[in-house]
């Protein structure tokens, strides 16, 4: 009985990523897609996906909410890698390469996103998501037109042949599977690269060692009352400015990590979708607005990406178009994010109400909360 | 000088200046300028109705409405349905209009009670709603039961078509209706007109009672419910009213360009909108009639005419990514300052 009654209090605490696991299994039996094929797709994408999802905690765990300024780690990584193809680094070279080139500018970007929530407190994820928006216009104005004008640059296996701008896509010839084949395991036909799960499993590790370290719990601090932790000595402004350089600076790793395994380049548009996925996938794991563990983002990601393969094959079989299924899971990664706003306003808001009932000043209540 | 500057506005005088200096260059250029103003007014009465309907979103108090698609769907499911039924010219039009407002009105309600229960995250959640939404419709639009052949994939028999074509039905009924031309500037009076027909509605509404009572509950909420407002039924009317005005503002645009598009097009609607209002003077509490048409005028005459500027000076299309930095930088700047 006790061990029912385990189960039935982990489901009812986290009931989306049972929901979604059961609408995975729904889908995979629908799909019928061999366990083998899911497999090995599963195993491709955790691989690409995962560190991308996992840069998303440490601003959750110091209170700036879901990080949709992460797109601009996304263009940090894209300037590495366009400038080590253009260099023509092959390998694992041109994959370290383009990490030192991106991170000054990850940092840079980071740095310029922190002061803006810092400017923007209270309503960091639109003002994030807004600033994705302009970065994406001001990246646009520097690789369609001032590279080969105002940016001495001369590749026309990069640009396009009017003299500057870079193409649309940019095949990575010299990067592709930098990183996946420089250690890859066969299991009995399902190829694991496991040199990416370790730098996966170093992230993770990094993650948990720093929520130990002084600065860990300062984030924690200022994520849970930003003026209590200004009264217990912390400096909160540049606390979060910190968080989101890390998150930026990862959010570049973990583009790197996904473009070598893509193995082309969408110059223009390969960034932009890269936080409403990944968002979704740490919300599917069970996440919140406010709390967000390493778990709930690998989990997340599997559910997550399940979903993502299996959509279109079962709109096939139940509706005769893959297209619907296509446009399910674009519908789940919206709808989720929205749900879950909606659940953190809601009850912030009830929180409130309840506080004006009792007569307490709201930071009382967002202590206890 | 510096109380003119604080008057006029930093980004609206910079974008007059930039405009100033495009006419210029135009004019250097021997591009058609005259073409260009006609087209500059086209567009603004095409996108105006879109732009005005953020005025009763701030206005009650829930910020810049970014939950616009919510009334651009209602709108276009109102034109879908005057098309399956065969209906053109300014009765097409009209009854278009008609369905659009009906099905708005609830959407809209519905959408007011929501965002009174996520008070402080309302935009936020009205830009993830309205994706959602939209993302949602697609399937919709695939499997909808609408059966006229112009509206539907030859290949395959069924599923709405991404754009769909309406000038043999009502496309252009207000951009003709009444039009002159002066010294070469085609004005397409019967858009402006209807454009400025709203406008005055939008603008004497706030005039009446439920108007004032609306803009109090927006302003300062506790000192409108010690006066007796109800706060919270104010707000879903400015949700509401906002909801209409973007059905309506769909079918103005969609008659001016022609055609309907659907799926993923009515996803980044509510940003280009969003961001006239701001250039126009607005911030994410105040927001006047004037904003509004100023803004529009603005933003829309810029994106007119940077196209065949940029196009002829630097041989490349630099619009797209000028419309990009330039929305998005003004709703950023408009978020991150210090009011409200």
């Amino acid at each position: 009985m006790k061990v029912w009654r385990k189960i039935r209090e982990s489901l009812t605490s986290s009931p989306i990523p049972l929901v979604f696991g059961i609408l995975c299994l729904f889908g995979v039996v629908v799909s019928g897609k061999s366990w083998s094929f899911l497999l090995q797709e599963v195993v491709t994408r955790l691989a690409r996906n995962w560190i991308l999802v996992l840069s998303l905690l440490v601003p959750v765990s110091a209170g700036l909410g879901l990080n949709f300024s992460m797109v601009l780690g996304a263009m940090a990584a894209q300037t590495g890698i366009i400038v080590m193809t253009h260099l023509k680094v092959p390998g694992i070279l041109g994959f370290l390469g383009a990490f030192i080139v991106s991170f000054p500018i990850a940092v840079v970007l980071g740095f310029v996103a922190g002061n803006i929530m810092n400017k923007a407190k209270g309503r960091e994820m639109i003002a994030g998501m807004m600033l994705g928006f302009f970065m994406n216009g001001v990246y646009q104005l520097v690789f369609l037109f001032m590279v080969g004008t105002v940016i001495p640059m001369k590749n026309p296996d990069l640009m396009l042949p009017q003299g500057f701008g870079l193409r649309n896509t940019v095949e990575l010839k010299y990067m592709k599977y930098a990183l996946d084949n420089l250690l890859n395991v066969s299991l009995s036909g399902l190829v694991i690269p496991l040199a990416t799960f370790a730098l996966i499993g170093l992230v993770c590790l990094g993650l948990n060692r720093l929520y130990k370290t002084k600065l860990g719990q300062d984030f924690r601090a200022v994520g849970q009352d930003m003026h209590v932790a200004s009264v217990a000595g912390i400096d909160v402004n540049k606390t979060r400015l910190l968080a989101v350089v890390i998150a930026t600076v990862l959010a570049s790793l973990g583009q790197l990590v996904f473009l070598q395994n893509i193995g082309t380049l969408n110059t223009y548009n390969s960034h932009e979708q890269v936080a409403t996925f990944a968002i979704a996938s740490l919300l599917l794991g069970g996440a919140t607005v406010t709390r967000a563990t390493v778990g709930q983002a690998l989990a997340g990601t599997f559910l997550f990406h399940l979903l993502f393969i299996v959509s279109p094959y079962a709109g096939q079989s139940l509706m005769g178009s893959p297209q619907v299924g296509e446009y399910f899971r674009v519908f789940v990664a919206y709808g989720i994010i929205a749900a879950a706003l909606v659940v953190h306003a809601w009850e912030a808001h009830r929180r409130a109400l309840s506080a004006a009932k009792r007569g307490l000043p709201e930071g009382e209540t967002d202590r206890a909360g | 000088m510096r109380r003119l500057v604080e008057r006029v506005g930093v980004p609206r005088l910079l974008v007059g200046l930039f405009l100033l200096i495009l006419f210029a260059l135009a004019g250097l250029q021997r591009l058609p300028v005259k073409m260009l103003i006609s087209s500059a007014l086209v567009r603004i009465g095409m996108n105006g109705v879109l732009v005005l309907a953020m005025l009763p979103s701030i206005r009650a108090g829930l910020g810049l409405n970014f939950g616009l698609p919510l009334g651009v769907i209602s709108g276009i499911v109102g034109m879908l349905v005057s098309l399956e039924l065969r209906l053109s010219g300014l009765a097409g039009f009209f009854f278009a209009l008609l369905v659009g407002v009906l099905l708005s009105l609830p959407a809209g309600y519905v959408y007011g009670l929501l965002l009174n229960r996520v008070k402080g995250e309302e935009m936020m959640v009205g830009t993830y709603m309205g994706f959602s939404l939209v993302a949602g419709m697609c399937m919709f639009w695939l499997l909808a039961p609408f059966k006229n052949p112009e509206m539907i994939w030859v290949v395959g028999g069924k599923g709405l078509r991404v754009t769909i074509p309406i000038s043999h039905r009502f496309g252009g009924v207000l951009d003709n209706l009444g039009k002159f031309s002066i010294g070469g500037v085609e004005v397409p009076a019967g858009l402006l007109l209807f454009f400025a027909f709203l406008c005055v509605l939008v603008y004497l509404f706030s005039f009446t009672r439920t108007g004032m009572a609306m803009k109090a509950a927006g302003m300062n909420p506790a000192f409108a419910r010690a006066s007796g407002v109800n706060v919270e039924k104010m707000r879903i009317l400015g949700a509401t009213l906002s909801t209409v005005l973007g059905a309506v503002g769909i079918a103005v645009y969609a008659q001016s360009l022609g055609f309907v598009q659907l799926y993923l097009a009515p996803l980044m609607m509510a940003f280009p909108a969003v961001a006239a209002v701001l250039l126009g003077g607005a911030s994410t509490s105040r927001a006047t009639v004037f904003n509004a048409v100023a803004g529009v005028t603005l933003f829309q005459t810029l994106l007119t005419i940077s196209l065949p500027v940029t196009q002829s000076v630097i041989g490349g299309d630099i619009s797209e990514v000028a419309k990009l930095i330039i929305s998005n930088g003004m709703i950023l700047y408009a978020l991150t300052r210090k009011e409200a």
